[in-house]
């Protein structure tokens, strides 16, 4: 399922039919395209930034992570239950790193040093374990949760859902929160070392273990936000619910180069502009899902390392 | 008070059949600068990754200042006293000259600060921050490194490499410092240099170091005590220009 087959924003067209009217009615028509775009394209970004952390810190693809962020909603649902939204909302981030660090712990730390390869059948049996256990726990059928309505306001004639707004605002605001921790702050300095050489790292005295666990701490919360971006979108909780948006989020991040933290950004909001351009054009919209991967296949023959990513130099 | 700051008992590792150390026992002074020859192959470098925790031993062990620190994780390792350089170089290269330094000083608590100070920039981050970087460049200045704080680490020419691991070594603040070949690639005039500048920080930052090297008069001119090593085993050990001179060294070394 495509997230933008709910659409948040509509053209409400006019009864006129001058030569005007129809050049408004484009332009409404491209502010929709744009305004979904973006709001697809930042739920992307938000789980693409998860993947490009991990696997630039740690060199590990999480394929997990797509399950953390159904982990989350359902997080959201339980505690909505009870409470309100923004206990819901911390109490999800927190379920999310829990989740992540005691993943990462059982799942992936024993196999340090094993082949890549053992690292990733690891990763995807997780994803299936952490699917049939919500399974058990919660049912088959979904669950219906409205988080907060924002409400919808009137940009030139077009109707804008307020998330989508957020989605984008706090997705920018990660990104940029994300490279400065990264880039100026001790502990991103560390990870910098562990991600160049972990061996290294550890002779001088860094506990890359401590710096990996960080990492997947850091992912975990960005996986929690990006489920309640998804619950904002589409209120419904279902097992399988972090499975397609992984994969996509998991494309955006190669396509924009995997380990680059705005390469994640611009990936996703590729990915979203693409999506929401293929749904708008009927002949083509059955095909969304083939052309987004497509253009992954494309964009991997033409440039490897995707838009951002760094060239890998060859070891003599 | 210990008389000697490394005592290896009966160190050895064998990876399935092959015995890369056995029953390797060396014993280094305070202050000494010690050294660690053999033919390619001798076992030299498997030691270093004994005495670092990369490779736990599969007989023996060994202590620190008379610590028995065998047996602990790499990090620990280091945090005990002991920092390496490489054989071959292993510098955060897409990381500049300075920030490799200071990966270095990431433990020392002298610049503490947490990761919110950090994060939020609070006074105490850029306090700390400034002052690990003053004492980053101080030890560049040892190295002449100084100038070329602010380059790529990978753009530094190989010399200049060698020269930075050892800074970043020096960094973690050892009681021991371990260097792998630091004269291998650099022209007599530069292996000069290097003999100077190791006598300088043994006596700058009261420390002993252990090296291994295949320029014999580098070794001779600085160790004043060695251990050969060939096929994992001990050859000889002892006065440098006994050891050398010992006809089973020579054989060792012109092989025969």
């Amino acid at each position: 399922m495509n997230i933008s087959n709910l659409l948040d924003c509509s053209v409400m067209s006019g009864g006129g039919a001058s030569f005007g009217d129809k050049l408004a009615d484009i332009g409404r028509e491209l502010i929709t395209i744009i305004i979904n775009g973006l709001s697809v394209g930042g739920i992307y970004a938000m789980i693409a930034l998860g993947y490009t952390m991990v696997y630039g810190i740690a060199k590990m693809l999480n394929f997990a992570h797509g399950d953390i962020i159904m982990v989350g909603a359902y997080a959201i649902y339980v505690v909505m239950l009870i409470s309100n939204p923004i206990v819901a909302i911390l109490c999800s981030i927190v379920v999310c790193i829990l989740m992540g660090v005691l993943i990462e712990k059982v799942a992936y730390k024993p196999l340090r040093g094993a082949s890549p390869l053992a690292v990733l059948i690891t990763a995807i049996g997780v994803s299936y374990l952490l699917q049939s256990l919500a399974q058990i726990i919660f049912g088959s059928d979904p669950k219906f949760v409205v988080v907060y309505d924002f409400g919808a306001i009137n940009i030139l004639g077009v109707r804008i859902q307020v998330f989508t707004l957020v989605t984008l605002a706090v997705t920018v605001v990660v990104m940029v929160a994300l490279t400065l921790f990264v880039k100026m702050t001790r502990i991103g300095r560390a990870m910098i070392a562990v991600s160049e050489d972990k061996g290294a790292a550890q002779l001088m005295g860094i506990n890359v273990n401590n710096i990996i666990t960080v990492t997947f701490a850091i992912g975990s919360s960005l996986a929690a936000v990006a489920g309640l971006f998804y619950l904002l979108k589409a209120p419904t909780v279902s097992n399988t619910l972090g499975a397609m948006p992984g994969i996509k989020a998991f494309t955006a991040a190669v396509i924009g180069g995997i380990g680059s933290i705005p390469g994640a950004m611009l990936g996703g909001l590729l990915l979203g502009f693409v999506e929401c351009i293929a749904a708008k054009i009927t002949v083509i919209a059955p095909y969304t899902d083939a052309i987004e991967f497509s253009i992954l296949i494309i964009i991997l023959l033409v440039r490897p390392t995707g838009f951002l990513g760094k060239k890998r130099r060859e070891k003599v | 008070m210990n008389d000697y700051i490394l005592e290896t008992k009966d160190l050895g590792i064998s990876f399935g059949g092959l015995k890369a150390a056995q029953n390797v026992n060396i014993k280094i002074k305070k202050n000494q600068i010690y050294g660690l020859i053999g033919p390619n192959g001798a076992g030299k470098t498997t030691i270093f990754n004994l005495l670092t925790g990369v490779y736990k031993p599969t007989t023996g062990t060994f202590f620190l200042d008379g610590e028995e620190i065998c047996g602990l994780s790499q990090e620990k390792i280091n945090h005990k006293g002991i920092a390496r350089t490489f054989q071959n170089i292993r510098l955060f290269n897409n990381m500049t000259v300075v920030r490799n330094v200071m990966v270095g000083l990431h433990n020392d608590p002298a610049f503490k600060c947490t990761v919110w100070e950090s994060f939020l920039r609070l006074p105490r981050h850029f306090k700390s921050e400034k002052a690990m970087r003053e004492r980053a460049k101080e030890l560049l200045k040892i190295f002449d490194l100084d100038d070329e704080r602010n380059n790529y680490a990978c753009n530094l020419p190989y010399g200049k490499q060698r020269k930075l691991e050892i800074a970043r070594a020096l960094a973690t603040n050892p009681k021991l410092l371990l260097l792998d070949e630091p004269a291998a690639g650099m022209n007599p005039h530069e292996t000069e240099d290097l003999e100077k500048t190791v006598r300088f920080i043994r006596d700058e930052f009261d420390l002993t170091v252990l090296l291994i090297e295949h320029d014999m008069k580098f070794v001779a001119g600085l160790c004043d005590e060695l251990t050969v090593l060939n096929f994992g085993t001990v050859l000889a050990e002892g006065d440098t220009r006994t050891a050398l001179q010992d006809p089973e060294v020579i054989r060792a070394y012109i092989g025969g």
